[in-house]
């Protein structure tokens, strides 16, 4: 299908960008990769009569480390992200999340900030960054704020992105040297079903677990009972206590059933992934690709 | 730049510089078949997935029907038309023929721009990092085993 018509713009600067979406109102949307926005206007499910190409803005794009943070533009790609110097350096789970999104094309095409943006449930990242306490900078007419990630994402395709603002950039505290994260992912689908980020941080000698799961609900939700029963416990020692808090968590995340699989079988998946993860993170089976 | 009824766009198309005016909401893959009579590059799955409406743009492939031909201005565009030099098939199509990497041909200008971008980006390919580039390009005859067979002879 064709998309209904609609005006382009491509400003080259934020104020013009904040122009545009103050002039237009509910009539405008800031036009990225493309990948979600064009497909829902071809399906004729959303409707604008004018579109903000920010792709040209500069300033947007790129990977930089900063004060202890891996600071990513939001115009960044999934495929430029997962072959960054820095991200595959300092956050290597997150380089191989990015590699492992959708197919190359929508890799090529398709950036962080849209994916944050439209909040489709069915998405990778948002846990991952969660886990991370990763923050967010959204930038509108009268100034700038953070929010964390994991305050972000309100619902399915709902945040708490004001409509004239811009997500500009996605800021991670370099993780410790110690700490290692991982991420495990399944789905029939193009899209995962769900998908479990999990990190392993120690501190001055005892373990700490960060784990959250993503895909399942409308929004990345943290175990923090897994989290809990962990905390303190070596790799070597997680054994059945892994096992045990992950199916009891699981059983407690609000899933439904819908072309991804029943509510039951996602519950299942999210026990088995959060174990597969914890294990992975915590250095006890080698890193598997996703299928 | 501010919005306009119909735009002209130029960019590099396949080696040469173009001009060509299009609407705002045009996609990529109708200018190219249409506008363009670059038949080459097909539509099929219209959403992503198949890989069938491949070009490369800036030497990285992307999906024509769900990229605005408003993207391609000021940009290098690769279709299949574009890949031969000289009326000579490269090595890539070579590898194709030479292998039987095809039966009905839908899926191959995608296949072929698909796996010279990998080899761009990536000249020594292993197998797994074959399959994973090519992934999101499906055919429906082949089977892929020849298709693999034929990317794997160029690495
Ligand atoms: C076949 C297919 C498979 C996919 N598989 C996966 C997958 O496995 N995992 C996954 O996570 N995702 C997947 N996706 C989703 C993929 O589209 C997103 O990951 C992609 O990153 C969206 O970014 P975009 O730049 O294309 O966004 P766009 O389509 O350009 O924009 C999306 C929305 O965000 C808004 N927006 C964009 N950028 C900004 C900004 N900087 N500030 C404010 N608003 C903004 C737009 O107005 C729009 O509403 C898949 C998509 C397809 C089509
Ligand atoms: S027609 Fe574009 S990806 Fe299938
Ligand atoms: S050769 Fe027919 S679809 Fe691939």
């Amino acid at each position: 299908m064709l998309p209904h018509r609609f005006q382009y713009h491509r400003p080259d600067n934020l104020e013009q960008v904040f122009e545009l979406l103050d002039r237009y109102g509910d009539d405008v949307a800031p036009y990225a990769g493309g990948t979600e926005l064009l497909l829902a206007l071809k399906a004729r499910v959303l409707r604008y009569e004018h579109l903000v190409d920010l792709k040209r803005v500069p300033g947007l794009k790129g990977v930089c480390e900063s004060d202890g943070q891996i600071v990513i533009g939001a115009l960044s790609s999934h495929f430029s992200l997962a072959t960054d110097p820095i991200v595959k350096r300092l956050v290597p789970a997150y380089a191989a999340l990015s590699d492992n999104i959708a197919n190359i094309r929508v890799r090529v095409s398709g950036t962080i900030g849209g994916n944050l943006c439209f909040a489709e449930p069915h998405a990778d990242p948002p846990a991952m960054l969660a886990a991370l306490g990763a923050s967010l900078t959204l930038r509108g007419r009268d100034g700038q704020r953070r929010v964390a990630m994991a305050d972000f994402i309100e619902g399915e395709f709902t945040t708490v992105r004001g409509p004239a603002e811009v997500l500009t950039e996605v800021r991670i505290p370099a993780p410790a040297a110690s700490a290692r994260y991982a991420y495990c992912s399944f789905g029939h689908l193009e899209r995962p079903a769900v998908g479990i980020a999990a990190g392993y941080c120690p501190e001055r000698g005892t373990p700490h677990y960060r784990i959250w799961a993503g895909a399942i609900a409308g929004r990345p939700a943290q175990l923090r009972s897994v989290e809990d029963a962990l905390e303190g416990v070596p790799p070597d020692k997680l054994g059945d206590v892994l096992a045990e808090a992950a199916s009891a968590a699981a059983q407690e995340l609000p899933a439904h059933d819908d072309l991804q699989g029943s509510a039951d079988y996602k519950r299942h998946l999210a026990a088995v992934l959060t174990r597969r993860a914890v294990e992975q993170a915590a250095g006890l089976q080698p890193r598997r690709k996703a299928a | 730049m501010d919005a306009t009824e119909r735009m002209m766009l130029s960019f590099t198309l396949n080696g040469r510089p173009v001009e060509v005016d299009v609407e705002p909401s045009d996609l990529l893959l109708d200018v190219l078949r249409n506008r363009l009579g670059l038949k080459g590059t097909k539509r099929s799955c219209d959403v992503e997935v198949c890989g069938a409406c491949t070009v490369l743009m800036n030497g990285l492939p992307v999906s024509s029907c769900t990229t605005l031909a408003a993207d391609a201005d000021g940009q290098t565009v690769l279709t299949i038309e574009g890949v031969a030099q000289g009326g000579e098939l490269d090595r890539v199509q070579r590898a194709f023929v030479e292998h039987a990497g095809m039966q009905c041909g839908f899926c191959t200008p995608g296949m072929v721009l698909a796996t010279t971008a990998l080899l761009n980006v990536n000249p020594k390919p292993d197998n797994a990092e074959i399959r994973h580039f090519l992934r999101g390009n499906i055919c429906r005859c082949t089977g892929y085993i020849k298709i693999l067979e034929a990317v794997k002879s160029l690495v």
